[in-house]
């Protein structure tokens, strides 16, 4: 009963300074806000990357033209490629958890399409690609093998692209000239958005691999294979298969660096989200500092306001108030502080994610969990600075506190 | 009857710096129940020191002290402010009221931190009745700071008497006072005193003094004299005396 009599007096010595309270709780306020903001645009970050993840398709695999060697110059990139046709229907042909292959080349072209110019990425891929990626048309239907067999001069459209080419007339059927090939349009993509590196999916055209080397690049050489295993738990096996058949292929002598490189779906998400994660690590490095920043403020204050009130603790310990009262009542005032910045710190943290969420179209994301945790660590802070402040006060000498002037 | 207070070769030693000052030396003492006790003395003379002990505010350095038969040198800090809240009411010289809060809520004060819980209504009424006997009851929501020194000691008297102490002790109580405010507050404590309450008060001031029934006087930390006092003064007809000096003053502005 003791304790409500000295929670009631501790607060009416807040309000009485409302501005010092105000300002001493600032600290607690921008840390707690800083955290909250911080996990929110962490944790919107991780969840679109997720998303995009995921996007790529399932059970994917990508074996890229050249590798990162051991002095870390990764070499034979793009460039002079690697990989070949053939290796792409050695993987399909003797690997048995190997579901779908799709050879792949890449160039940013320069297409037009009547007096429209523009300059999207041209995907060469298999006919198997929209199936792996789940990347289904919304309108026309994709090319076939036979259209790889022939080197068919059609081409399946991005959304984007036809955007800027078409406007929001139908592409199917239309002629885009290719480095002044023209292609017709067969297909039109569904919408993907934005990939994990920021760059636009949809602004695409994707054409038959074999168009892509004989039509457009003039090479023989692939950039890359994507490769679909039939089950998630095949992917390291499927991987490692691959790997020995290429060494095998490109006649690699055991020792020697690999001319190619195998990622799995697993490796581009932890390269991806090892970059997200390091900045929420760091972000909240900086949150917690300026949370022990605020409260150190607050030990302070409370150092001054026990000196300031030192007369009126030697009241209270005349009048019959036992050291732990008077320990109490400032280790209450100092809790009260940090906690209210906490729950107006997490309000702020909140508040600054939303506008940050509408303002650059950024996802956040604050669990409650989160939200628990500040403000119990916010009050955690209150006890720990407050508690030597309010110890002090408590030892006070009753006669000794009655002169000080 | 048994004393309330009993001092056994009371010591006080103040160690400063080099030289040790010996505030007290060799007090002993008895004061019975009922009893209206002034302890004069010079300045320096160990009075306040010895009031401290008294009100177990401060301990002794060597001695014994009784106080309704307990020893008080064996307490704890916490023993020590129980006493302080249940059995002793202490008035200072300089008031030592909470500022920016209510003379009802000064009042209040030690009952918060009382062994036993009392509603906030309850507070109030024994409040209110503590500024009723210092005749206080329409000042209570006063700040210290809107009341004059007479008010605020008269607050202080009440919230040494809200406990309901069997002993009062004043230091000083009417230093800060001018002499007729002196004999309001006097005419307090007589009251309390008429009703049985122990009252141990400090005063250098001998007209003061002979509002009380007995005088113990001190000297360089020692009790040199103990009488009786024999011309006692009552407050009543002390006030209409003054008062009736001040008329015919009153009356030629
Ligand atoms: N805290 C202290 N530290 C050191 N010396 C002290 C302390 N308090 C009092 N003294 C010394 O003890 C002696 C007695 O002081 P005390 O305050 O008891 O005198 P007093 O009789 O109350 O005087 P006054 O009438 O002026 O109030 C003085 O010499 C004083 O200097
Ligand atoms: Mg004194």
């Amino acid at each position: 009963m003791r304790i409500l009599v000295t929670i009631k007096t501790a607060l009416r010595a807040l309000r009485r300074n409302k501005m010092r309270s105000v300002l001493t709780a600032l600290g607690i306020i921008i840390g707690v806000g800083a955290v909250i903001t911080m996990v929110g645009i962490g944790n919107g970050a991780k969840a679109q990357i997720e998303a995009q993840i995921a996007s790529l398709g399932q059970n994917v695999i990508l074996i890229f033209s050249g590798s990162v060697t051991r002095t870390g110059v990764h070499s034979g990139h793009g460039g002079a490629g690697t990989l070949t046709v053939e290796d792409a229907e050695a993987m399909r042909r003797e690997i048995p958890g190997v579901m779908a292959v799709s050879p792949e080349l890449r160039s940013a072209a320069q297409v037009a399409a009547g007096n429209q110019n523009w300059l999207p990425q041209i995907l060469g891929e298999g006919p198997d690609y929209f199936d792996i990626r789940q990347w289904p048309l919304v309108e026309g239907s994709p090319f076939t093998p036979l259209d790889v067999r022939g080197a068919t001069k059609v081409a399946v459209i991005g959304k984007t692209t036809a955007q800027q080419l078409y406007g929001d007339e139908s592409p199917i059927g239309q002629i885009v000239r290719i480095k002044n090939v023209p292609f017709t349009i067969v297909g039109l993509l569904s919408s993907k958005g934005l990939s994990v590196m920021g760059s636009d999916q949809d602004d695409v055209l994707v054409v038959p691999y074999t168009s892509a080397m004989k039509r457009v690049l003039g090479t023989t050489t692939l950039r890359s294979i994507m490769v679909q295993a039939a089950d998630a738990k095949l992917l390291p096996v499927v991987q490692q298969q691959i790997t020995e058949l290429l060494r095998q292929r490109h006649r690699i002598q055991p020792g020697r660096d690999d001319d190619f490189t195998v990622r799995g779906q697993q490796d581009i998400a932890e390269m991806a989200t090892a970059q997200s994660k390091t900045m929420t690590i760091l972000l909240g490095a900086i949150a917690s500092v300026s949370l022990i920043v605020g409260g150190i403020g607050i030990m302070n204050i409370m150092l001054v306001s026990v000196t300031e009130r030192t007369r009126e603790i030697g009241i209270r310990m005349a009048v019959g108030a036992h050291a732990n009262d008077i320990l109490l009542q400032f280790l209450t005032e100092a809790i009260t502080l940090s906690s209210i910045g906490g729950v107006i710190g997490i309000a702020m943290g909140v508040g600054a994610s939303k506008i940050i969420s509408l303002s650059l179209d950024w996802p956040t994301l604050i669990p409650v969990v989160w939200v628990v945790v500040a403000f119990l660590f916010s009050a955690a802070v209150g006890i720990f600075f407050g508690f030597y402040p309010a110890r002090k006060a408590s030892k006070l000498d009753p006669i000794d506190a009655l002169r000080y002037e | 009857m048994n004393a309330v207070i009993k001092l056994d070769d009371i010591r006080k030693t103040y160690h400063t710096g080099e030289v040790d000052v010996q505030a007290v030396r060799k007090v002993s003492l008895e004061i019975h129940p009922g009893e209206f006790v002034a302890i004069m003395g010079a300045s320096g003379s160990g009075k306040s020191t010895l009031m401290n002990i008294l009100g177990c505010l401060d301990r002794p350095t060597g001695g014994r002290y009784s106080l309704d038969g307990i020893d008080v040198s064996q307490l704890s800090t916490d023993e020590l402010a129980d006493i302080r809240n249940q059995k002793i009411g202490f008035v200072f010289q300089g008031f030592n009221l909470l500022s920016r809060t209510s003379a009802l809520e000064n009042v209040e004060l030690p009952m918060l931190y009382a062994r036993q819980h009392m509603h906030s209504y309850e507070l109030r009424e024994k409040a209110l009745h503590a500024l009723g006997v210092v005749s206080l009851t329409d000042r209570a929501d006063h700040h210290p700071s809107q009341l004059s020194g007479g008010q605020q000691q008269r607050v202080a008297i009440a919230r040494a008497l809200v406990n309901q102490p069997a002993l009062v002790l004043a230091d000083e109580p009417t230093g800060n006072l001018d002499s007729r405010t002196s004999v309001e507050i006097m005419g307090v404590f007589q009251q309390l005193n008429d009703r049985g309450i122990t009252i141990v008060m400090v005063t250098h001031e001998p007209d003061i003094a002979r509002f009380t029934k007995r005088s113990v006087v001190m000297s360089d930390g020692h009790v040199v004299s103990d009488t009786p006092v024999t011309d006692r003064l009552f407050a009543g007809p002390e006030l209409e005396r003054l008062h009736s000096l001040l008329d015919p003053a009153l009356q030629t502005q």
